[in-house]
């Protein structure tokens, strides 16, 4: 059984119709791309599924259960974690706080806290600066931050929405390899990125969207090979 | 602020020292400035109670006032023979219900018209929100200027006044006491009744800050769309910033009409909104010890111009040329001003504030 699965999802967002009815789904630990170009409607469909934003049509069923009438808050605590476009650190929080704030909807303290080191393991950076503001690191560290915030929550299904936006390509090739290393550990991962071809590369399948519509779905290695993306989004 | 960490020897000082000011201000000052004093916890009351919505939960309220004229009004009107004027036949003598019930039913009055306030702006931030906000407390003063017909409820711009003292244990805080072969005039009295209230407000204040509720109020400060994807739920921590924040509203309002005996509308003008705004974002936005000393200055500023400035103008050019009244706003604007330029952080930020400055200097 898929862990996510969207049917005929439509989204008006600021009055314009930004996702017209499209299917995806995602299976236990797979990591699933969606990518497209500026405006196509992934945010929206990003922020839809975690509950920012409210469907106009469609629905959203996740783990054998719909989806539609849960509060953005409660998805947190279902194992639905989003790291936001712009990766949406709290600045003037310490790192610590900021993963601390992760595990809001958790009250397992002992766990919490093993948690907490777990991830300064996974992100040796974030140890070395775990009493900074998180506004006065590096746009590559905040992104670490809110990577690790979202971890705290347990997901079981980890969103990531543009996490190579304005990083240099070392950090992208850092944040990506992070990437593949929690897709490794069995986790289900929805990574939207305007970066096709390093998307595609770390995912297992993808998903091609375009003003609003899913146009073309497949394996990573098949979509990477088509004409129409190479032409469209690898600039060949 | 972190008393804890302090050692206990500095924390008893603090409260002797505390203890002993009113006779201390009486015998070098005059009676008139322990009265100040009084003023003073009143306004930081207000400022704290201000620092939970615009501190730690980033909402911009340029209305608070007008929960301190929730809190002021309900005694008013329930303390007091007013009511006699609405109602002749059915309250004759007005109503008088003791402070310590009124009390609790205010700051709940107070805490229902911060989330009325609240409900409808949820969508709003910054400006926007400001704007509402400053509306808000225009129309509740309107509302007290003008519900004196048809029905005489509030008695208009006239203000209603035979205000029932606060009492203590059947003890009136209108009238000296002896205690111990010690005299205690009234405004001593009501200075340890607001010594007491201003610490136990601190205590709430401190406790929210550090608690689970407080680092949600931080995060929607920081980013509202990133603290409801980490499972907060914003509208109803919004709410309760401004529900929190009314409260302690409403009961420094309700000390103020007893204390004061007296209460109009003229006290609940936009003017004061903007004082207390400018307690918390001069002393430093957040942190608790900062928004104690900004209410402290700002309420002391205005008396000691008003009685500095004559004296020193008197000697200087043997008569009064500037009406301290006028000079006192161009001073308190230079100030802000010099505040802003020189210590844009408040003047005792916070601690993350502090390190978000330092490491500005450091890179």
């Amino acid at each position: 059984m898929n862990l996510l699965e969207v049917e005929h999802l439509e989204v008006n967002y600021g009055g314009i119709h930004a996702v017209k009815g499209i299917d995806l789904h995602i299976a236990p630990g797979e990591l699933v791309a969606l990518i497209g170009s500026n405006g196509a409607g992934k945010t929206t469909t990003l922020k839809t599924l975690a509950g920012l934003l409210h469907p106009s049509g469609g629905q959203i069923q996740y783990d054998g259960k719909s989806l539609n009438d849960v509060a953005a808050h409660r998805r947190v605590a279902l194992g639905i974690a989003l790291v936001p476009e712009g990766r949406g650190v709290f600045a003037r929080l310490t790192v610590a706080e900021n993963l601390l704030m992760g595990a809001y909807s958790r009250n397992d303290r002992h766990e919490i806290t093993t948690d907490l080191e777990r991830m300064y393991a996974l992100f040796p950076r974030l140890a070395e600066r775990r009493d900074q503001l998180a506004g006065t690191l590096s746009g590559g560290e905040q992104q670490m931050v809110a990577m690790a915030r979202a971890l705290m929550s347990r997901p079981r299904l980890l969103m990531l929405d543009e996490p190579s936006m304005g990083l240099a390509p070392l950090m992208v090739q850092k944040i990506f390899a992070t990437i593949r290393d929690i897709a490794a550990l069995g986790m289900s991962i929805l990574l939207v990125e305007q970066n096709a071809r390093l998307a595609l590369q770390a995912a297992n399948r993808g998903y091609v969207m375009e003003s609003g519509a899913i146009t073309l779905s497949g394996a990573s290695g098949e979509l990477l090979g088509s004409d129409a993306v190479q032409h469209a989004y690898l600039g060949r | 602020m972190k008393f804890n960490s302090k050692p206990k020897s500095l924390l008893v000082a603090l409260a002797i020292a505390l203890l002993l000011l009113p006779f201390v201000t009486d015998a070098l000052l005059g009676r008139g400035w322990v009265r100040i004093a009084d003023f003073a916890m009143l306004y930081i009351m207000l400022a704290l109670g201000l620092n939970i919505v615009v501190g730690l939960a980033g909402l911009l309220d340029l209305g608070y006032i007008a929960f301190f004229a929730v809190g002021a009004y309900c005694y008013a009107l329930t303390g007091s023979p007013h009511l006699a004027l609405a109602f002749p036949s059915l309250l004759p003598s007005g109503v008088h219900l003791p402070f310590w019930i009124v009390l609790p039913l205010a700051a709940l009055v107070a805490g229902g018209f911060g989330v009325l306030l609240g409900a409808p702006t949820l969508r709003l931030r910054g400006d926007y929100l400001a704007i509402v906000t400053l509306g808000f407390g225009e129309i509740i003063r309107i509302f007290l200027n003008n519900l004196n017909a048809p029905l005489n409820l509030t008695n208009g711009p006239q203000g209603i006044s035979r205000i029932d003292p606060i009492k203590v244990a059947d003890v009136s805080l209108n009238t000296s006491q002896e205690i111990f072969g010690i005299a205690l005039p009234s405004v001593h009295l009501y200075f340890y009744l607001f010594l007491a209230f201003t610490a136990l407000v601190i205590f709430i204040s401190q406790r929210l800050e550090k608690s689970r509720i407080g680092r949600a109020w931080m995060a929607i400060r920081e980013d509202e769309v990133a603290a409801s994807a980490m499972g907060i739920n914003t509208r109803n921590l919004k709410l309760l910033a401004f529900a929190m924040g009314a409260m302690f509203g409403g009961i420094s309002g309700t000390l103020f009409a007893g204390f004061q005996g007296f209460v109009s509308p003229e006290s609940f003008s936009l003017i004061e909104s903007i004082m207390v705004l400018c307690m918390v974002v001069l002393g430093g936005m957040g942190n608790i010890a900062g928004v104690i000393l900004g209410g402290v200055l700002l309420a002391l500023l205005p008396e000691i111009l008003r009685h500095g400035v004559v004296p020193l103008q008197q000697a200087l050019f043997g008569k009064t040329i500037v009406d301290p009244e006028s000079l006192r706003m161009l001073l308190f604007g230079g100030a802000l001003i010099a505040m802003m330029l020189y210590r844009p952080a408040g003047l005792w930020p916070s601690r993350v504030r502090r390190r978000e400055l330092d490491t500005d200097e450091a890179t």
